[in-house]
């Protein structure tokens, strides 16, 4: 160890405020930046899924409404 | 030779290679940078001239080391978008701005806090600080021209030549200590000669560089990844990939 106490590690003779003020804005900022980028990417998987569960279930409305208006197509063509 | 390239340009083939590599960049850059920065905070000696302050270097170095080197890398892309119209390479540029950005202004930012017991002096307009400034514009210019077009094509293109035309100010960086009189002090790596300083501090230095270098390969494969979701959102792979949940 190159400091004799927790305290003196602390206030690296004087120098304590300037070294933890970078290493606070260091960590703090490289995990804002880390905990954005996987959120980011799972709210766009996460949006996907649902744009794709409406095509899909438009899919399946679209072959049902086709089968019923073929019975009906006079009223559906006004 | 050609088939490589090739595939290398496929996001489909990127999107598996990166979900494979990720786990592994992200705990070696961890894993290294912990080690670098608990040795030069804890067990470092202290620098006879400044004292405890220099522990600053240990994160300052790193991010000041990759924010130009992440320009160079987005160079790089800039000219393959523009020779070879490698989508991918046009994904790199976007998704890594905003990266070099943040790494930019933690430099700046841990550079003005050691500056102001070492020089006395929050900031001053020297050529080291004024070009590292002017890196950080070009960063946020970058992400501000590919927001400002709609189209992806044309955004590519003129993102590309702004990337190219800021590559100048890398060199400027680089050789400001040595063709000014600056306040910085010279490079504390260099690649023909051994470092100046005792292996007890350069050795704890490189494990945080190379350890931030694999935590960016990390956040840029991640960031790549949801830049190809976003593009290819119409495509097969990418639903498939989507609705089979492995995610």
């Amino acid at each position: 160890m190159a400091f004799e106490s927790l305290a003196a590690f602390l206030s690296m003779d004087g120098h304590g405020p300037y070294v933890w003020t970078c290493y606070g804005a260091f960590f703090v900022l490289m995990a804002v930046m880390m905990v954005w980028s996987v959120r980011r990417r799972r709210a766009v998987i996460e949006s996907c899924r649902r744009r794709y569960e409406s095509l899909e279930s438009r899919d399946v409305g679209a072959t049902t409404r086709a089968a019923a208006t073929f019975t009906r197509v006079n009223v559906s063509q006004d | 030779m050609w088939q490589i390239f090739h595939k290398l340009g496929s996001p489909k083939w990127f999107f598996g290679i990166a979900t494979r590599l990720m786990p592994w960049l992200l705990a070696g850059g961890v894993l290294l940078m912990m080690a670098g920065i608990v040795w030069g905070l804890g067990f470092a000696p202290k620098d006879y001239l400044q004292g405890n302050s220099y522990r600053i270097i240990f994160i300052h170095v790193p991010t000041a080391f990759l924010a130009q080197s992440v320009y160079i890398m987005m160079a790089v892309a800039a000219v393959v978008t523009l020779v070879w119209r490698m989508k991918l390479a046009d994904v790199f540029v976007k998704a890594v701005a905003p990266v070099g950005l943040v790494l930019t202004f933690l430099a700046l930012f841990t550079g003005a806090v050691w500056g102001k017991p070492t020089w006395g002096t929050w900031w001053i307009w020297d050529a080291r600080l004024t070009s590292m400034l002017i890196l950080l514009f070009l960063y946020g210019g970058v992400i501000a021209l590919d927001r400002a077009i709609n189209d992806e094509k044309s955004a590519a293109r003129a993102v590309a030549v702004l990337v190219l035309v800021g590559v100048v100010n890398i060199p400027i960086i680089k050789y400001s200590v040595e063709w000014w009189n600056t306040l910085h002090q010279p490079a504390t790596f260099k690649l023909t000669e051994k470092p100046t300083m005792p292996a007890e501090m350069w050795v704890p230095l490189l494990l945080s560089v190379l350890g931030l270098y694999l935590v960016f390969g990390w956040l840029a494969c991640l960031r790549m990844q949801t830049e190809i979701l976003v593009r290819e959102q119409r495509t097969r792979w990418v639903r498939e990939h989507v609705m089979a949940g492995r995610t």
